[in-house]
């Protein structure tokens, strides 16, 4: 029964695009010695399943916030897709193709990233989506991105717990992030009581429950309180006045957006001071980004736990944030996202260009595996698992704003998004 | 028993053409001249109708402005949302999670067992009644408390806010039980059948639009009926209505639990087309938008509302993929245009100018016959354009 089904289908799309495919046949014969001079595979073959590629161009989907709360975080990753597309233009574009972009808005609202995400690939028929940045909008373009198989490039450090094979996950998952940090300021701190502070939803409670599991089994320490606040909330004063109380060595925060401004203040402004020696605090959620609203008078001292920090040095880093002020202006900051979501658009063309399409099934089959020696972060590579190899950092909150990176991981940290243990 | 006399004290003969070239828009012009992808927005643009054409009754006849129809559209949704989640968390589907069979974001929060008020939710019928009666009770309870008090106007709108407030801060609150911020997300099956199929898409379209007709024609019969007329009089002079004998608080609570339940079904569309629920379509934003869908359709004309949810989308998603960056100034804009230049919003536009000359032509193509001139010259010209 279902090979008639299938067979009338066929049929009436045989009839309906008969004239298409013979003006498109048409068109390609008359082509071809063309493309052979120009040395690029015909978009026949790199192209089978309807995306929007011609001889010249490829369309990708860039899909943030540029309206409403969010606004302000996924800007700086707006910035580093467009810059990584506008660079890999010049360089000759992929498959000998130059990036066309269409950016659309998500703003700030999930049903709208649903809406929009749709629209990308069922009539733009982009060949990849850079885009989203909270969990809550990445979970409602997943459906849409599984349904209408296309590829999405989501450049936030997260929860992990998720592993879709239309998603590649440029940020770390929550173990990439924790257990290395944790483990430093252990020994560095000789740390044995920590207070988790967060906002309230899926991220931080993941990331606290995570954190738990490894400060009580692994570093034989205890938690003396867990604290959740609602977005947006902004008077901390009950939760200071109970670290004063208990004296944890750490205080682990993953609060996030503008509650973070309100956070720090009232810390320092309660005589809680990071950059004195008496008190240690380890955040998973401030990057460069956040203190230019926070103040670094405010946040100096504090310690961050990322794989990539502004002021790394290295040859990579350079170039990438000589590249991004240049074209941003000057006194642009790159946070860790940001940089995640600049190498969302390179790892893209490298999985394209290894498995000679630009067709989904085999972007994604070529995907694992591919590496990234140009990072601005050092090394990445694709894990079958769809997330990257990369290194955990310790960044120390400086006055100006930016983070001294007091240490490293030898190794990369591999991404495990279900953590056996840790649930 | 029928109530009206005749059909034509049921539905003038300008509202008759109005539902007919409303009907034609949507199930014939539309589907033929969009592709499924935008036709499934249009569907979602309607979803909102419902609670626009709730505020008609509620706001435009009786006078009274809800702030908070994002509870009822939000409930609705939800309850649709919480029978598709379990359907999809079914233990084999779950296999990956510390408890198998429990929807995933519970898993995430620690929890073990399914909540006991989601239990019901396995059964469809019960999510179809829940998602008319679940509103209904809140609106009820809401109105028994607000009305019989006497608390009206600002206040009750004031009020409606913020319980739309604290709904969402719940919701938000109570991550482990609603799935927070993110909402109840990835649905995929309904009695195994899949949601995002083109053919589905269609089919959800069509109910949409069938459900639509059903609660404006629900809604035409009460706005001929005599509460409606007692609505109209309450709006107007409320202690005259009720130094009359009439118990104000039971009409008002009536229209507004009427209007809840339409919202709830509302939202139950939305959700089914959308294939997810979130707690950003129950909060003071998205309720005040609704109340726009509705001024810019006009407040007293149940097809306007139908075109301002429409229109309204249409705009916001339009300027949103064109000028992303401009869009919300757009949208502004026209708000204020409408608001200031247009009172009775777009049916107010119809009304003033095309109403006199859709009937003179209807005239001449008809005058020659008897029976449609004498029904014509029995209808009273109902002056609706009085702001109260």
């Amino acid at each position: 029964m279902a090979q008639s089904k299938d067979l009338g289908k066929g049929f009436k799309l045989n009839r309906r695009h008969f004239l298409a495919a013979a003006i498109s046949a048409a068109v390609m014969l008359s082509t071809t010695p063309m493309m052979a001079l120009a040395d690029k595979p015909a978009t026949a073959d790199v192209n089978t399943t309807g995306l929007a590629v011609t001889d010249d161009t490829v369309t990708v989907g860039i899909l943030h916030s540029i309206t409403g709360t969010m606004a302000i975080s996924e800007e700086g990753s707006v910035q580093a897709e467009i810059l990584a597309i506008e660079q890999i233009n010049a360089m000759g574009g992929v498959l000998g193709r130059q990036i066309q972009y269409i950016q659309e808005d998500g703003a700030s609202d999930w049903p709208t990233f649903a809406d929009r995400s749709r629209k990308l690939l069922r009539q733009d028929n982009v060949a990849a989506v850079f885009g989203c940045w909270t969990s809550a909008s990445r979970k409602a373009v997943l459906p849409i991105f599984e349904r209408f198989n296309g590829m999405l490039y989501y450049p936030t450090f997260y929860e992990g717990l998720e592993q879709s094979p239309n998603v590649i996950y440029t940020g770390q998952e929550a173990t990439q992030q924790i257990l290395a940090g944790l483990d430093w300021i252990s020994n560095e701190k000789s740390a044995k009581s920590f207070y988790l502070i967060g906002s309230d939803y899926i991220w931080p409670r993941t990331s606290n429950k995570i954190a738990r599991i490894h400060i009580e089994q692994h570093l034989g320490g205890s938690v003396v309180g867990e604290d959740y606040f609602p977005l947006g909330h902004t008077s901390f004063n009950s939760v200071i006045n109970r670290i004063r109380l208990r004296k944890p060595d750490v205080v682990f925060a993953s609060v996030v957006g503008g509650s973070n401004v309100a956070f720090y203040r009232q810390l320092k402004a309660a005589g809680l001071d990071m950059s004195k020696e008496d008190f240690t605090l380890l955040t998973i959620s401030v990057t460069e980004d956040e203190i230019l609203g926070i103040g670094g008078e405010n946040i100096e001292g504090a310690y961050a736990s990322m794989k990539y920090f502004q002021s790394l040095d290295n040859e990579n880093n350079d170039a990438f944030v000589k590249a991004f002020k240049e074209r941003w202006g000057e006194n642009a900051v790159i946070g860790d996202v940001t940089q995640a979501a600049y190498l969302g658009p390179w790892l893209w063309k490298a999985a394209v260009e290894a498995a000679g399409s630009f067709d989904v099934d085999k972007v994604r089959e070529a995907s694992p595996g591919v590496e990234l020696t140009t990072a601005p972060e050092g090394y990445v590579r694709i894990h079958e698992n769809h997330h990257l190899w990369s290194k955990t950092r310790i960044g120390e909150a400086q006055r100006d704003g930016q983070f001294k990176v007091v240490y490293e991981t030898d190794d990369l940290m591999e991404p495990n998004p279900f953590p056996a243990g840790y649930q | 028993m029928m109530p009206f006399n005749h059909m034509k004290d049921y539905l003038t003969r300008q509202e008759a053409l109005s539902f007919a070239v409303l009907a034609l828009v949507l199930l014939v012009l539309l589907p033929l001249s969009l592709d499924v992808m935008r036709l499934n927005q249009v569907g979602k643009y309607l979803s909102f109708a419902f609670v626009a054409v709730g505020l008609v009754l509620c706001w435009g006849y009786g006078g009274i402005l809800s702030l908070g129809q994002g509870i009822f559209y939000g409930l609705g949704g939800y309850a649709m949302a919480m029978y598709l989640k379990l359907e999809a968390s079914s233990p084999q589907n779950t296999l990956i999670q510390t408890t198998p069979g429990i929807p995933d974001f519970m898993d995430w929060n620690r929890i073990t067992e399914l909540p006991w008020f989601w239990e019901p939710f396995y059964s469809l019928t019960f999510a179809i009644i829940a998602i008319v009666v679940l509103p209904s009770i809140v609106a009820y309870l809401i109105g028994v408390a607000m009305f019989k008090r006497r608390v009206g106007g600002v206040y009750f709108a004031i009020i409606t806010q913020s319980i739309a407030a604290i709904l969402t801060i719940l919701i938000i609150g109570q991550q482990g039980l609603t799935g927070g911020i993110n909402g109840i997300t990835d649905l995929r099956t309904l009695k195994g059948w899949d949601i995002h199929t083109d053919v589905a898409n269609y089919v959800f379209y069509f109910l949409c639009v069938f459900l639509l007709f059903v609660c404006l024609l629900i809604a035409q019969f009460i706005k001929k009926s005599k509460t409606g007329r007692i609505l109209i009089a309450m709006r107007g002079q409320e202690d005259r209505v009720r130094f009359s004998g009439y118990d104000i608080a039971n009409f008002k609570t009536f229209v507004f639990v009427v209007g809840a339940a339409f919202s709830g079904i509302g939202g139950a569309m939305f959700t089914l087309q959308e294939g997810f629920m979130s707690p950003s379509f129950v909060g003071v934003v998205p309720s005040i938008e609704m109340v726009i869908f509705c001024a810019v359709g006009g407040r007293l004309s149940l097809v306007g509302a139908v075109y301002g949810a429409l229109l309204v989308n249409i705009a916001k998603t339009t300027f949103g993929e064109t000028f992303p960056e401009l869009w919300l100034f757009a949208m502004g804009l026209i708000f204020i245009g409408i608001v200031l230049g247009l009172p009775n919003g777009l049916a107010g536009v119809y009304s003033t100018w095309l109403a006199p000359k859709v009937d003179e032509m209807l005239n001449r193509l008809l005058g020659h016959e008897k029976q449609n001139q004498e029904i014509y010259t029995s209808i009273p010209i109902v002056k609706q354009g009085v702001v109260s």
